[in-house]
């Protein structure tokens, strides 16, 4: 298993729907193309969301991981 | 992703606090994830985007049976105030945006504002009277236009 290490962290701690997905919009777009970008956030809701918004916006998620309250991604920007 | 840019038009036809929430979360996640948005605003729903209402938008506490109180007590002077109070303080505290910060939000993401003419001619509104964010005023006309090749059409 190869662990891939996040170019930068995106904190969502604390913010809710539909804030953790307009700041990974925004975010995403200031990185080169593969670049990974490690999300944190404590809205549930973004268990479901940041998959969809990758689907949907042609991005990946390589990993999803619950931290106590904490649920991190890493996201992969592919376009 | 080659397949053509997905699109969503929401026609926003409430004025109170609580009604205006959902067509921006919508709005701005759409928008975030690449789609094409559209919101119409049209009866109440203008009050969002008029000058000196969009930012003091209000909780209806008549005819609101959510609300932790016995729904009479409602009509009391002074309620309406009280319940939108109650409701924004909630909102600060789960770090909710307010209404002009989505406003705000929606617009850098690229969401389209359409007035409906309609209301305007009714209520003796002119474009002066709305907020700048607003990007045109339209009929009902172009608003079929527009949802014609939308992937999404909802009624809020």
């Amino acid at each position: 298993m190869s662990e891939t290490k996040p170019d930068a962290t995106l904190d969502v701690r604390g913010l809710f729907c539909p804030i953790p997905i307009v700041k990974l919009s925004e975010a995403i777009k200031n990185y080169p193309t593969g670049t990974v970008l490690e999300v944190l956030a404590t809205d549930p809701g973004t268990l479901t969301d940041i998959p969809a918004w990758a689907k949907t916006s042609g991005n990946q998620v390589l990993k999803t991981e619950r931290e106590g309250t904490v649920i991190k991604f890493h996201v992969k920007k592919v376009k | 992703m080659s397949e053509e840019k997905k699109k969503v038009l929401i026609v926003c036809s409430k004025g109170t606090l609580d009604m205006a929430y959902p067509p921006f979360m919508i709005a701005t996640t759409a928008a975030a994830m690449g789609w094409d948005v559209h919101l119409y605003f049209t009866f109440w729903g203008m009050d969002i985007v008029t000058k000196g209402k969009s930012d003091k938008l209000k909780l209806a506490s008549v005819g609101n049976p959510s609300l932790p109180m016995p729904n009479i007590l409602g009509m009391l002077p002074g309620m309406t105030a009280m319940a939108t109070k109650m409701i924004k303080g909630k909102m600060k505290k789960s770090n909710m945006p307010s209404i002009p910060e989505m406003i705000k939000t929606a617009k850098d993401l690229g969401v389209k504002f359409h007035a409906c003419t309609p209301t305007m001619q009714l209520t003796g509104l002119t474009k002066e009277d709305l907020i700048p964010e607003v990007d045109d005023l339209i009929g009902a006309a172009t608003f079929v236009d527009l949802s014609k090749e939308a992937t999404v059409t909802l009624f809020v």
